[in-house]
C-alpha cells in the first residue's frame, strides 16, 4: 500500500539497524514523548531491532493518560446530572477516575456517547436541543484545533446548548518538565504530529537551554530508526540541535491555519497533568469571549478532591523515571480490562503497549 | 465483575469468556470446550445444534444486511464444525413502527440466502415491543446439521499436532470496516463491502478432497486473533504467524492505519480459518482459490510446540510479538 510500504521496507530497516549498531559508542537514552511512538516502536518491534546500549523510555504524550483524576471525576458528575449528555473520545471511558470510571457509569444508566470528533458531538446538541451536551476536550496541539472549529461552528449556528471541558493541553512545557525533574536523557524523539501543527521551532529551547538534541519523527518503523540514528549522531558529535526527520509533514513554521484556529479560542492556563502535577502554561482554556461554551463556568459542579493510588507508579512512568515491569500492579491487578491507572487504558500508553506488545526475549 | 454489564463483556474477547464462565456455563453445566457448534449424540445420529443473536447496526450495509448475516453466521457455525447445515429457526423482535418494507427486504434476503445455502428455515417466532424496547430489530437463527463420525474432531481440534499449517481463504477485516462505514461515522465513503458469505459449499469442498483437516473456525467478533487465542488454549500449543502473509485489502488497511485498529482483531463474516496437517496445505489451498469465496487464500502460519500456548506474530518488519486477546472492544455492534 502506497505511503505504508515503502516506510516498512525491511530490507531498508535492516540496514538502518546496522548502521545504528555501527554507529554507537557509549549509552544512549533517548524519550519518545508521543504515545503514537510508543505504541508503534512496540508494535513493530523497534527494541528488538536496537543495540543494548540504546535505550528508550516512554515520555508523557498519550492525552489520555496524562488526564488527571480530577478530570475524570468531574465528568463523571456531569454524567449523574438530569438533562446532561456526556460525548468523549473512546479511550476516555475506561480511565478510573477516584471511585468509578465513564464506562461503568455509562452501565449503569449515565447518558454517556462516543464520538469520532467534536463536531459530531455538536450534532448531537443540535439533535437534543433539550439537553446540554458536555463534550470532554482531551489531548494535545494535534487534536485542540478540531475543538477550536468546533466551538467556533458552534457560535456560527448559535448552539446554546453545547460545552466543553477542556483537558487540552500543549507539550514543551511538559517536556521542560521532565527535563527539570532530573530524568537522565540525551536526547528526544519529538512528537511528529503536534510538530505538523506547531512547527519545529518549538522544541528549540531544548538544545539551547538544556543541552539535548531533539529529532522530529514520523510513525513507521523507517522513520523511528532514522530519527535514533540521527540522534545517535547528535549525541556522538555533541551537537545538539532540533532536526526534522518528518520532512514530509513537518515545516519548522507548522500549520498556519490551525495555529490561528487554536490562539482564537484558546489561551494557556496551568494544568494538572496524572503524575506531573500541574505545569504552568501547559494548558487550553477557552478565552473569555467563548466562556458561553464554557462547561465549568456555566454549569458549575462540585468534586472531592482524592489522592490518585499509591501503588499505581504511573506517574514515574509518564515522567520516564520507571518502566512498566517496575510496577507491583503491572500485569497482576492492572491489566487493560481492568485498569488501575490510566496508562493502561489507551491503546497508546506505555503499560498498555507493554502488556500487549510484550517482547519476545 | 461490575455491578452492571458493560459493552466490554460483549466484544468477544477476554470480558466476554469471562461473563460466560462465570454467569453460564457453570449454572448451565455446559461442557468444555465452548465451541461454534454443540455437537449432539442420540438415537445413532449425531447432529451439531447452534444459535447466534444479530442486532448489527445498521441494518443494511454494502455487501448485505442484517437477514443475510442472520443466516450466513448461522450456517457458518454449522460448516467450520464440520456439519452438513439443514435446517435453521428464526426468530424476532422488532420495534413498533419499523417499516414494513424493510421487514419485507430483510426476509427477502434470508429466503435467497437460505436457498443459495442449500438450508431450511422450517422455524420461528415474532415478538413486537414497545418503541424504544429495542433498536430497530434483532434476529436470532438457530440451526442444525448433520455431523458425519469421522468429522467430529474438528470443532475441539483435538488431532492438531505441532507442523501443522494454519489458512484462511482471504483479507481480514472487511465486515468491520463495512459496517462502520455505513454507520455514516466516517466523514468520507470507503469502498469497501462486507463479506458476508455462507461458506458451508467451499467448506465441503475442501472436506471431501482433504482427510487431514485438523480444526476450523470462522473468524467473526474478536477476529483472526481472537480465533487464535483460543485454538492455543485449547489444544494447549503455540502458533505462529507470519504477519507478512495475512491477506488484507488496501481500503482496510489504510483505515486501520487512520482509526488505530488492528486488521487481526477486526470481525469477518465470510472468512475460515483452517488447520491442515503439514503436506495437505497445497491441496487445500488450491481447492479454496478454485471458489471465488477462496480466490485470496493463504497459508499464514503453522502450529508449534510452546507450552505457554502463546501465539508470537513475526511482524512485517523483521521484529517479534505476542499476538494477545483482545481485552476490550475495538468497535461497537457490528454482527
Amino acid at each position: 500500500m502506497k505511503y505504508i510500504d515503502e516506510y516498512r521496507d525491511k530490507g531498508l530497516i535492516m540496514k538502518l539497524a546496522d548502521q545504528i549498531g555501527k554507529s554507537v559508542r557509549r549509552d544512549y537514552t533517548f524519550m519518545e514523548v508521543c504515545g503514537g511512538h510508543t505504541a508503534a516502536i512496540h508494535r513493530f518491534g523497534i527494541p528488538s531491532l536496537l543495540p543494548g546500549n540504546v535505550k528508550l523510555i516512554s515520555g508523557p504524550g498519550c492525552p489520555v493518560c496524562v488526564t488527571g483524576t480530577d478530570f475524570i471525576d468531574k465528568s463523571i458528575a456531569y454524567s449523574k446530572m438530569e438533562g446532561v449528555i456526556i460525548t468523549t473520545f473512546g479511550d476516555l471511558v475506561r480511565v478510573p477516575g477516584s471511585a468509578s470510571s465513564l464506562e461503568k457509569e455509562k452501565a449503569a444508566g449515565a447518558d454517556i456517547r462516543i464520538v469520532l470528533s467534536g463536531l459530531e458531538a455538536l450534532e448531537i446538541a443540535r439533535i437534543n436541543s433539550e439537553k446540554k451536551v458536555i463534550f470532554l476536550g482531551i489531548g494535545f496541539e494535534t487534536t485542540a484545533p478540531g475543538t477550536a472549529v468546533t466551538i467556533k461552528q458552534a457560535e456560527k449556528d448559535n448552539i446554546k446548548n453545547f460545552f466543553l471541558l477542556s483537558a487540552h493541553k500543549v507539550m514543551p512545557p511538559a517536556m521542560e518538565a521532565i527535563i527539570k525533574e532530573g530524568v537522565n536523557l540525551d536526547g528526544f524523539i519529538c512528537p511528529g504530529h503536534v510538530a505538523t501543527i506547531t512547527g519545529s521551532t518549538v522544541f528549540n529551547f531544548i538544545p539551547e537551554k538544556f543541552n539535548l538534541s531533539c529529532v522530529i519523527t514520523g510513525f513507521e518503523p523507517t522513520d523511528i530508526l532514522q530519527s535514533i540514528l540521527m540522534l545517535v549522531h547528535q549525541v556522538n558529535r555533541n551537537t545538539p540541535k532540533v532536526e526534522i526527520q518528518y520532512n514530509r509533514a513537518v515545516t519548522d513554521k507548522g500549520n498556519i491555519i490551525a495555529q490561528r484556529h487554536l490562539s482564537q479560542i484558546f489561551e494557556p492556563c496551568d494544568e494538572q497533568w496524572r503524575g506531573l502535577g500541574v505545569i504552568r502554561g501547559s494548558g487550553l482554556k477557552l478565552r473569555k469571549e467563548y466562556e458561553k461554551f464554557d462547561a465549568e463556568k456555566i454549569i458549575p459542579v462540585r468534586i472531592k478532591f482524592r489522592e490518585e493510588d499509591v501503588l499505581c507508579i504511573c506517574g514515574d512512568i509518564l515522567r520516564g523515571l520507571k518502566t512498566p515491569e517496575d510496577c507491583a500492579l503491572f500485569a497482576r491487578i492492572c491489566v487493560p480490562e481492568n485498569p488501575a491507572g490510566a496508562c493502561m487504558v489507551s491503546n497508546e500508553g506505555a503499560c498498555n503497549t507493554w502488556y500487549k506488545y510484550k517482547l519476545i526475549k | 465483575m461490575n455491578d452492571f454489564v458493560s459493552l466490554n463483556q460483549g466484544s468477544g474477547g477476554k470480558l466476554t469468556h469471562e461473563l460466560i464462565e462465570k454467569v453460564f456455563v457453570k449454572r448451565f453445566g455446559i461442557a468444555e470446550p465452548l465451541t461454534d457448534s454443540a455437537i449432539l449424540k442420540d438415537s445413532g445420529y449425531t447432529l451439531a445444534f447452534t444459535t447466534d443473536s444479530y442486532v448489527v447496526d445498521p441494518l443494511f450495509f454494502p455487501g448485505g444486511n442484517i437477514g443475510k448475516l442472520a443466516v450466513c453466521g448461522t450456517v457458518n457455525d454449522l460448516a467450520v464444525s464440520g456439519a452438513d447445515p439443514r435446517y435453521i429457526a428464526a426468530s424476532f423482535i422488532i420495534e413498533e413502527g419499523f417499516p414494513m418494507n424493510d421487514l419485507i427486504v430483510i426476509a427477502g434476503s434470508m429466503a435467497k440466502e437460505a436457498l443459495k445455502a442449500g438450508v431450511k428455515i422450517v422455524a420461528g417466532d415474532t415478538k413486537v415491543v414497545d418503541k424504544g424496547k429495542c433498536d430497530k430489530l434483532f434476529i436470532t437463527t438457530s440451526g442444525t446439521g448433520i455431523l458425519k463420525p469421522d468429522m467430529e474432531h474438528i470443532s475441539t481440534g483435538k488431532r492438531i499436532k505441532p507442523g501443522d499449517k494454519l489458512i484462511i481463504n482471504g483479507p481480514l477485516g472487511n465486515h468491520a470496516i463495512a459496517v462502520l462505514g455505513a454507520r455514516n461515522k466516517l466523514s468520507f465513503s470507503t469502498p469497501v463491502t462486507s463479506d458476508c458469505a455462507s461458506l458451508n459449499h467451499l467448506i465441503r469442498r475442501v472436506l471431501q478432497s482433504c482427510k487431514e483437516i485438523r480444526f476450523m473456525r470462522d473468524l467473526t467478533r474478536g477476529g483472526l486473533a481472537t480465533v487464535l487465542n483460543e485454538l492455543a488454549g485449547m489444544i494447549g500449543s503455540g502458533i505462529t504467524i507470519d504477519e507478512a502473509s495475512v491477506p488484507v485489502d488496501d481500503p482496510v488497511k489504510g483505515l486501520c492505519e487512520m482509526l488505530g485498529f488492528d486488521p487481526l482483531y477486526l470481525a469477518n463474516e465470510g472468512k475460515v480459518l483452517i488447520v491442515a496437517g503439514a503436506g495437505e496445505e497445497t491441496r487445500v489451498l488450491d481447492i479454496l482459490r478454485s471458489d471465488p469465496l477462496g480466490k485470496y487464500s493463504e497459508i499464514i502460519g503453522e502450529i508449534v510446540p510452546d507450552k505457554k500456548k502463546l501465539v508470537v506474530l513475526n511482524t512485517s518488519v523483521g521484529g517479534k510479538r505476542i499476538l494477545d486477546m483482545p481485552s476490550g472492544m475495538q468497535l461497537p455492534r457490528i454482527c
